[in-house]
């Protein structure tokens, strides 16, 4: 790591779009749509883009899901009848503008046009977490006052009903899967496909007053509202104006050459914002084909068959994946497993390099081109990754290992920055300036500016409206010139106008030394390492660092499998003398990377405990997408951090769990504390 | 002891629909050398219910399934099946007469994927011989068609889509359960029999299977005969029980009347038998 990184988060920059963005203004993937669609000119909002892609892509496929084994495919001109029945359904329910209708399910066709149908009628589509336990719906559903809730099955529909009487502006659901509810009271209640029957039937009566209300949608009405997943506190309502979707649409599009014969899985929550943009916004601006998996579970295969050639994902599933591949390899034969070894090197030597364009000997080309026939191809295959021309991963620091394996495969994997109330894009890495440590420059449109404590602002077409009922959060968030704080600290590099994000602006802290305190920093370089799956550092205003950790089952199980270690649950694995100290060893590692950063080596952990559970989003501890709740843990865990900072070299426990189910129970461990090796602050090697 | 009664179709509270009787036991007595099994025993099942049959360890319970199912012919007594006395049959023939179980011990193709699993469930279903099969067009084509399209929909039905090709020796015993279900569904049974379709799970798995179990009930109107020893499971599911201790029936009824039944109570807290 550099020692830049305070000199520079102190300045203030502000860096346009127009110094950052050379891909701005390129075309549609040959097609020329730009100019007689923006929001003055023409269709202004994503039923109007529905309505022109029927016509313009007629018979080319938009929606496919696997079901019963098969790929079933919607065409545009299919998918605009079975929107419009819906919407009139709908109306024929009374639907008013301004309704508030939520979406809860899995990723699936008929969801996403529940979406646009709630669009068509004037009414604002809410999507919500399909995890979400049925508190977490309610908070949601009353703070919006959903008058219908469009449902995937009946455990959605359970959980509605079950807080129906805390939503007094609540009235209907309309449920998509009719398994299991024959035996429902139907008051309340509509098939999804009946309801589009209906509205069928209803077409010369209200086929007018749909047209009117389609006609009355503009720019600046209301396209979407996300929730956010509420890392600090209550979630909060983002409103997105078709401005924003569109021109996020649009320019993103742009920026990576997205055409309609792309091909992207929908398989992310679909109340974020990402999925939102993918599947509906950018899906409906250049056309191209939205893929529905099965299930949850078929991801995977899912995935291969498809062969997106547009896709996102987390660094979480990228790092599943890799682990997935190393643990089959070392199953695999002695021969095979040179050939990988030996074709995997030299992908991480000339890979990238010939990703990104530049010269490379001839020698190394061949030898690459063999690699591709013997194990890149097929491996690619396997992953589902053959056809990926764009692929993106956000929302967490990606390893370097990790991040190079898929580069060097051929695989255009880039990172992007951003936020749900940016409508996603921020910052994105262009094709050619690729690397695993910066997050990219600011989009097309997108103004950037760096505050004095660090924090990034941004400005941009995709700035939200407003948070919904929460007048004092938009005014804290977003300034009069329409800057917004990302709650994010970081700094931009001045060589190449990439950001570089350190970590949360209110996690930056400060030791009691007065050293700077990054605990994202740290726990990231941790989580690099396959054994590691989540960690969270303390250290704010403390004299030293303490971590708690926890172990990857699948990673350190199949390493305890290889070694004929026994193991019952993740409990006993986790405290297994071995384990402790291969973590140990990770954790001393990276202090001494740590400890390189003059700024930073103050953050070296001290002493750590591999926790009893695995932390998790039922409990409280993460968020639904999967962030650190700090100041959850820090009160839910205060005996086992005492016991850091205390020199005790065990601690006994009891946590409070919640199953699956809802049910509680209570897990008992004695957890070991081990103490790490810290290497002397680097203040020398800076000064020289 | 008061029996629910059983001259009349009704419906239940949560509104389904319950027939009249499709299968009758007749004071049936299963002798193995000196031991009897079953003692004289007589009850009904009837369309649409879910029939439970529960009772301590050697109650006689699978005895009792093998006696329904047809692999076991009572020494005495009678098998009233659609409003027939049944003739002692092979249990292939039993199987065609709509039929389906799964067992206590899984029995499953382990070297074949679950699709393919599920595919010989259909087997009764399918009438093209041995050479279409082999040549494999027209007919033998559209039929496997068809049939797929009813083993998919099965699939979908037990959520077991993510490990349709997978082969079951590699698979978790709870989800083998699932696919074992999934084989006797296929075959569209009329009468369902399932042997301790709970045994060995986790309350996780159980919770799942009984959904499964309810599901299939409401949604194909399968007639549901399962022994289990779970109580908690069994009262929750079934619409009548028949408890049985050491080859006799001691109780017969609704949950509620069978959990008050003085011998049933005796049975599970273990009063001495003199």
């Amino acid at each position: 790591m550099t020692n830049r990184i305070i000199p520079t988060l102190l300045r203030t920059q502000v860096v346009t779009a127009a110094v950052l963005a050379p891909c701005m203004g390129q075309g549609l993937g040959g097609k020329k749509l730009t100019n007689r669609l923006d929001g003055a000119s023409g269709p202004g909002s994503v039923p109007a883009l529905l309505h022109r892609n029927a016509k313009k892509f007629a018979s080319a496929p938009a929606y496919r899901e696997k079901e019963y084994g098969i790929w079933q495919s919607w065409t545009w001109a299919q998918t605009e009848e079975e929107i419009e029945a819906l919407a009139l359904g709908l109306l024929s329910l009374g639907i008013n503008e301004g309704d508030f209708v939520a979406v809860i399910g899995r990723n699936r066709p008929r969801l996403y046009w529940s979406m646009v149908a709630a669009q068509m009628v004037g009414a604002i589509p809410v999507p919500l977490y399909q995890d979400a336990n049925a508190e977490e719906m309610a908070y949601v559903l009353g703070h919006c006052g959903a008058r219908f809730v469009i449902a995937g099955d009946q455990e959605q529909v359970d959980k509605v009903i079950e807080v129906q009487d805390q939503l007094p502006e609540f009235e209907r659901i309309v449920y998509l899967d009719p398994r299991g509810m024959r035996k429902y009271d139907h008051a309340k209640l509509d098939q999804y496909m009946e309801l589009q029957d209906i509205g069928r039937s209803k077409r010369a009566e209200l086929g007018a007053e749909l047209e009117a209300r389609q006609a009355k949608l503009t720019y600046d009405s209301t396209c979407v509202m996300l929730y956010t997943s509420g890392t600090t506190g209550k979630p909060k309502g983002v409103v997105l104006s078709n401005r924003n979707v569109i021109e996020t649409s649009k320019t993103s599009a742009e920026f990576d050459h997205l055409s309609q014969s792309d091909d992207i899985l929908a398989y992310l929550p679909m109340a974020w914002v990402g999925d939102f943009i993918f599947s509906v916004g950018q899906a409906m601006w250049t056309g191209f084909c939205t893929n529905c998996p099965e299930s949850a579970d078929t991801m995977h295969t899912d995935l291969r068959e498809i062969g997106p050639t547009y896709y996102f994902a987390p660094p979480r599933v990228f790092e599943t994946q890799l682990t997935n591949v190393m643990i089959r390899m070392e199953d695999a034969g002695r021969f095979k497993k040179k050939l990988f070894d030996y074709f995997m090197a030299h992908a991480r030597k000339v890979g990238p390099a010939l990703l990104d364009g530049k010269s490379v000997g001839i020698w190394d080309r061949i030898k690459y081109a063999m690699g591709e026939l013997a194990i890149y191809g097929p491996l690619k295959n396997t992953l589902g990754f053959s056809r990926v021309r764009v692929g993106y991963t956000a929302g967490e620091a990606i390893g370097p290992e990790i991040f190079d394996f898929y580069r060097s495969l051929g695989i255009n994997l880039k990172q992007l920055y951003g936020q749900t109330e940016a409508t996603v894009f921020i910052t994105a890495q262009p094709d050619g300036q690729v690397r695993s440590d910066t997050v990219g420059v600011a989009c097309p449109g997108v103004e950037l500016k760096i505050a004095e404590n660090g924090e990034v602002f941004y400005r941009s077409p995709g700035v939200f409206v407003e948070y919904y009922k929460n007048a004092d959060s938009t005014a804290g968030t977003k300034d009069a010139e329409g800057w917004v704080a990302t709650g994010d600290a970081g700094f931009i590099e001045e060589a190449t106008g990439h950001l570089r994000i350190i970590d949360r602006a209110k996690d930056v802290g400060q030791m009691a030394s007065g050293a700077l305190f990054a605990p994202k920093y740290v726990e990231n370089k941790l989580k690099f390492f396959p054994n590691i799956l989540e960690v969270v550092v303390f250290g704010n205003q403390r004299e030293e660092c303490t971590a708690f950790i926890n172990i990857d089952l699948t990673a350190v199980g199949n390493w305890a499998e290889r070694n004929n270690i026994g193991y019952a649950s993740y409990q006993e694995l986790a405290r297994h003398p071995q384990v402790m100290d291969t973590i140990q060893a990770h954790v001393e590692e990276v202090n001494r990377s740590v400890a390189q950063d003059e700024m930073l080596s103050g953050c070296q952990i001290h002493r750590f405990v591999v926790l009893h559970k695995e932390l998790d989003a039922d409990d409280g501890e993460l968020t639904r997408t999967r962030k650190v709740r700090r100041r959850i843990i820090e009160e839910k865990y205060a005996d086992i951090i005492a016991a850091l900072y205390d020199g005790s070299s065990s601690v006994s426990t009891v946590t409070e769990v919640t199953y699956e189910d809802g049910r509680k129970g209570a897990i008992k461990a004695t957890l070991e504390v081990r103490a790490a090796q810290v290497q002397p602050v680097a203040q020398k090697m800076a000064a020289e | 002891m008061r029996v629910t009664d059983m001259t009349t179709e009704y419906t239940t509270a949560d509104g389904r629909r319950i027939g009249g009787t499709v299968m009758e036991m007749k004071n049936i007595t299963l002798r193995f050398g000196g031991v009897e099994a079953i003692k004289n025993i007589s009850f009904d099942i009837r369309e649409g219910e879910i029939r439970a049959i529960i009772g301590p360890n050697g109650a006689g319970k699978s005895s009792m399934l093998n006696v329904i199912s047809g692999f076991y012919v009572p020494q005495d007594g009678e098998v009233w099946y659609k409003g027939a006395p049944r003739p002692p049959m092979k249990p292939f023939e039993v199987a065609q007469q709509g039929i389906a179980r799964t067992f206590q011990n899984i029995a499953l193709f382990e070297g074949m994927s679950v699709l393919d699993n599920v595919m010989t469930g259909r087997l009764t279903h399918m009438k093209t011989g041995l050479f279409a099969q082999s040549i494999w067009k027209g007919k033998a084509e559209q039929e496997e068609t068809e049939n797929r399209e009813v083993a998919e929909r099965i699939i979908d039905f037990l959520e077991i889509q993510a490990i349709r090709k997978t082969p079951v020796a590699r698979l978790p015993y709870g989800l083998k359960k699932r696919v074992e279900l999934a084989r006797a569904l296929a075959a569209e049974p009329t009468i369902l029999l399932l042997d301790e379709p709970m045994a060995g799970m986790n309350v996780e798995e159980k919770e799942d299977m009984s959904r499964f179990i309810l599901d299939v009930n409401d949604e194909f109107g399968t007639t549901i005969a399962l022994i289990e020893h779970d109580m908690g499971v069994v009262m929750d599911l079934s619409d009548r029980v028949v408890v049985m201790d050491y080859g006799k029936k001691i109780g017969d009824g609704t949950p509620d009347e069978v959990r008050n039944n003085q011998d049933v109570i005796d049975a599970y807290l273990g009063v001495s038998h003199d």
